[in-house]
């Protein structure tokens, strides 16, 4: 079983974010379609989770007190099966299976097609709805887990997600936190230039919300930032985590092409020479 | 001449209503690079307005500006675009009969790879049920264009749905493209297949198999769903007695659903529906996925052998 440890190996996990960040570049070039953009901008905020603050066990997905991971931004699916597939959830040799018929591994996750999906995601703006839900039933059943729930800041644009917003606070929802991965980008260009939605913490404190703005790439920041999130009574809690689309690869960082197409033979190569020449 | 996605001929269909319409406007919800519409964008970029990811919003937005006198056409992924909408349609749009275009590009199994949620099976069912709007799933890029352009003459709701994978050319510029007229794409007598989409084009594959087995099958395009062209469709049943119906689509509510609604209550036909059998998509190259769907040629040439039993049994 993982629980929380107390004292988090950061050097290890910045080794652990450059060796995703190639797993998952493999597995979407593999696939031959995918989201490499958006996927690699959310590591650092999963290795947080699923390697300091998520108490989950592989062995046993649908242990009744584990803390639940919602991805409502589906796409970035690559990186989270790639998570679950480090921790044994399933065999690491499957994500070769992404996207190929017939498959568990779905281009958007599928929930009960695969260990370690909590909810179907892939049409944007649903996540937090569903936190919100569970977490009530908890409350019902006395039931003491954290749902986290991280979205993107396009994904963010959706109506729902600010009616979620309110609900959970209404309700005091207090094992709730929602994670942005604000990476700047969304599909067809720049958040700034498609719809803004900044000032992005003033608008979850303005909704109730405590909010802690990070660095998402900075790892001790993100650590810190769950255990704080963790230790709030009353309210929901909301992460801003500043991140790079695409982050750690040169040639897709903070380009707007690189947010659904795979990479081919010769860029996946080149990809993946430069992040492991990254010092950590 | 090389394939081309529907979702190509639409693009230049807009394009050339940006020069034609100077009230046409378009709106997108972060897919206008899917939709095709980025040229319009680049081309008219005061014409055309972003409105983020939020399909609600652009759909009431279209509303307005359709209130206003513009002709907005409101672009995303069919499933995002009928489905996460369909109260907007319904109140904002259909209820106040708003002159709003929606498109819905990544129609049926063609967005392959992404999986069950953008695959978008269900939205003749949703959009067909809903009233004044027209319904238009075109066969081929030319048709897409032509049908484009024709929308923008013809007042009120439409939904035009358009695909993602390049398909071969099935019209030509001769060919009548107009709402609500079918088109006879091959004479038969003995049977006759009624499809839209990509489905015409397995349709004729078909019948050109069948017609080595001596059996003579007409095709139907029948390009607009809603509303149905029901001289087609009876003349259909009444001259060659047996009815298949053909759609990337589920066989619940769409295309085959319009047609056994009009021969119900006119000319009982025995008829035998290909579609998507009451489930969802799943990640897979488009290719494979019509194959393990059951949306191929022979798949249809299966229906009407099971669909000429059942009129042999009526006679
Ligand atoms: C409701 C809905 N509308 C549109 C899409 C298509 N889509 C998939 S990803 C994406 C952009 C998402 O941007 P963001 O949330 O910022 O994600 P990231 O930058 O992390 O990839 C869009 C528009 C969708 N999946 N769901
Ligand atoms: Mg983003």
């Amino acid at each position: 079983m993982t629980t929380a440890q107390p004292a988090p190996d950061l050097a290890a996990f910045r080794k652990l974010a450059v060796e995703l960040r190639q797993t998952i570049l493999r597995t979407i070039a593999n696939a031959g379609s995918g989201h490499p953009g958006g996927s690699l901008s959310m590591v650092e905020l999963l290795i947080g989770l699923y390697w300091h603050k998520l108490r989950h066990d592989p062995k046993r997905p649908d242990w009744p007190d584990r803390d639940l991971f919602l991805l409502s931004k589906g796409h970035g699916c690559p990186a989270l099966y790639t998570v679950l597939a480090y921790h044994g959830y399933f065999p690491k040799e499957e994500l070769m299976t992404l996207r190929k018929y017939p498959t568990r591994l779905q281009g958007h996750p599928e929930r009960g097609s695969l260990p370690g999906i909590e909810i179907s995601a892939g049409s944007l703006g649903q996540g937090l709805s569903m936190a919100n839900g569970i977490a009530m039933a908890d409350r019902l059943d006395q039931r003491a887990r954290r749902i986290y729930c991280l979205m993107g800041d396009g994904e963010i644009q959706e109506g729902q997600v600010w009616e979620a917003a309110m609900t959970a606070h209404h309700h005091k929802l207090e094992n709730v936190c929602a994670i942005i991965d604000a990476n700047q980008l969304q599909q067809n260009g720049p958040v700034k230039q498609l719809k803004d939605i900044e000032p992005l913490a003033e608008k979850w404190r303005a909704f109730g919300w405590h909010t802690i703005e990070i660095n998402g790439h900075d790892i001790a920041q993100v650590v810190k930032a769950y255990d704080e999130a963790a230790t709030i009574k009353g309210k929901p809690q909301a992460i801003v985590a500043r991140t790079i689309k695409g982050k750690g690869v040169s040639f897709m960082e903070l380009n707007p092409a690189w947010h659904g197409v795979a990479p081919k033979p010769d860029e996946l190569e080149k990809a993946l020479r430069e992040l492991s020449t990254v010092h950590v | 001449m090389v394939d081309k996605a529907t979702r190509d001929g639409f693009g230049e269909g807009l394009l050339e209503l940006g020069t034609t319409h100077p009230n046409v406007v378009a709106l997108s919800g972060d897919l206008e690079d899917s939709c095709r519409a980025v040229a319009f964008k680049k081309q008219y970029p005061t014409r055309f307005f972003s409105v983020g990811i939020a399909e609600q919003d652009m759909i009431g937005t279209a509303a307005g500006l359709a209130i206003a006198g513009k002709i907005p056409f409101a672009c995303s992924f069919s499933q995002f675009v009928t489905g996460k909408t369909l109260e907007q349609l319904r109140m904002a749009v259909c209820y106040q009969k708003l002159n709003v275009k929606v498109v819905g590009s990544h129609g049926g199994l063609s967005v392959g790879a992404d999986g069950a949620t953008a695959e978008a099976l269900e939205e003749f069912a949703h959009m067909r049920s809903l009233p004044f709007m027209t319904v238009i799933a075109p066969c081929d890029a030319l048709e897409a264009k032509r049908l484009t352009i024709a929308c923008a003459d013809y007042p009120g709701p439409v939904f035009l749905r358009l695909g993602r994978a390049p398909v071969p050319a099935i019209t030509k510029a001769s060919d009548a493209a107009q709402i609500g007229r079918a088109n006879v794409v091959r004479s038969g007598d003995d049977v006759t297949v009624i499809a839209c989409g990509v489905m015409v084009m397995h349709s004729l594959q078909a019948a050109e198999q069948l017609a080595k087995e001596g059996i003579s099958a007409r095709v139907i395009n029948l390009h607009t769903i809603k509303p149905i062209d029901r001289d087609a469709v009876i003349a259909a049943a009444k001259e060659t007695g047996a009815i298949v119906t053909a759609e990337e689509h589920s066989v619940i509510g769409g295309l085959g659903g319009a047609v056994a609604e009009v021969l119900a209550q006119t000319h009982p036909t025995p008829m035998r529906f290909v579609g998507v059998q009451d489930r969802f998509g799943t990640s897979g190259n488009p290719a494979d996925l019509l194959k393990a769907f059951h949306l191929m040629p022979e798949d249809v040439v299966k229906a009407v052998k099971d669909v000429l039993r059942l009129k042999q049994h009526a006679l």
